[in-house]
């Protein structure tokens, strides 16, 4: 069988065209919110996915609702690409929206820079659990409100008090189909967190 | 045999990776970066069409994500691909670059926010 030929070690050369390194930044929210969006219109390259097959085998009892007749579901993820110079690539992945794949945020969450959240006006309920799954967690985010049609009926400030959100936690009011609407968010979320390593290292 | 996985969450196809359910080395993230060797080493085992196309796309540098998504394959399924790769000698694999929470690299951040201002 191939594969089974120890005989040669593997080298430890470097990778032959200098590999860049890669960081991560997650896109979260509640189903149909615009994440893919968001990724699609800042992405250097069209959004690409992949979809890993699931069984309900490794899922808590609480989170079968609604699939124990679908054997053979699979949970897709989104994500796109930004090159940051010849040495490093960041990587957008916008998180399954339905709350029944919460475990992949788990995964998902491990070694991200932060996230977007992102919430719809008009059912701003539905980005209560990403909200809550990154609050918990200690993952920096911030909250990207997607304006149905780029319309925002509400001013930020107002979702603020809605969302019984932190101070610290930056509210931007955006559309996701806009690149330079998105790339403001990615940007609101970067001094985020340049502003929390500041403010940690003087104290 | 494909029922004894209990520990993992995911149904993987076996069928493209002889039965194995776990990547035998290294740990491959969706953000680790995987490059082919140029040249593949002379001596290895003829490599399976799988690992071909595999190798074929990460001539240059690319993520295991990509990967997976392009070959419109599982990430688990990727990952035990290039798992044998990576033992055979034709592939390296390059980590994510860490994230502390703790001690934030500001070099870092700012490299992103200046990448992400030329947009």
């Amino acid at each position: 069988m191939a594969g089974s030929d120890r005989a040669a070690p593997a080298p430890t050369a470097p990778a032959s065209p200098a590999a860049p390194e890669a960081v991560k930044i997650l896109i979260a929210g509640g189903f149909g919110v615009g994440k893919t969006t968001m990724v699609g219109s800042v992405s250097e390259i069209a959004p690409l996915r992949t979809e890993e097959p699931l069984t309900a085998a490794g899922l808590d009892v609480d989170d079968l609702a609604g699939i124990e007749e679908k054997r053979d579901t699979t949970v897709a993820l989104d994500f796109g690409r930004i090159s940051i110079g010849r040495e490093l690539v960041l990587y957008l992945f916008g998180t399954p929206g339905q709350q029944r794949f919460w475990f992949m945020w788990n995964d998902l969450a491990i070694g991200a820079l932060g996230a977007v959240v992102l919430v719809d006006v008009r059912r701003p309920e539905s980005s209560f659990a990403a909200i809550d799954f990154f609050e918990r967690r200690g993952i920096p985010f911030v909250v990207g409100v997607n304006g149905f049609h780029g319309r925002h009926p509400y001013p930020a400030e107002e979702i603020r008090e809605a969302l019984a959100l932190p101070e610290h936690v930056k509210v931007l009011l955006c559309d996701a189909r806009e690149r330079a609407s998105s790339r403001d968010v990615l940007i609101a979320l970067i001094d985020q967190l340049i502003d929390a390593a500041a403010s940690a290292a003087a104290s | 045999m494909t029922g004894g996985d209990t520990g993992g969450r995911l149904v993987r196809p076996f069928t493209l990776t002889g039965g194995r359910t776990r990547p035998s080395r290294a740990d491959f993230t969706l953000i680790t970066t995987v490059t082919a060797l140029d040249p593949q080493p002379a001596r290895a085992v003829r490599p399976q069409p799988e690992h071909l196309r595999i190798l074929r796309l990460c001539a240059e540098p690319v993520a295991v994500a990509e990967v997976a998504a392009r070959l419109d394959l599982p990430v688990s399924v990727v990952v035990i691909l290039l798992s044998d790769l990576l033992e055979a000698g034709r592939i390296t694999a390059r980590p994510p670059h860490p994230v502390d929470r703790a001690t934030p690299d500001l070099d870092l951040l700012q490299k992103v926010r200046d990448g992400l201002g030329r947009l």
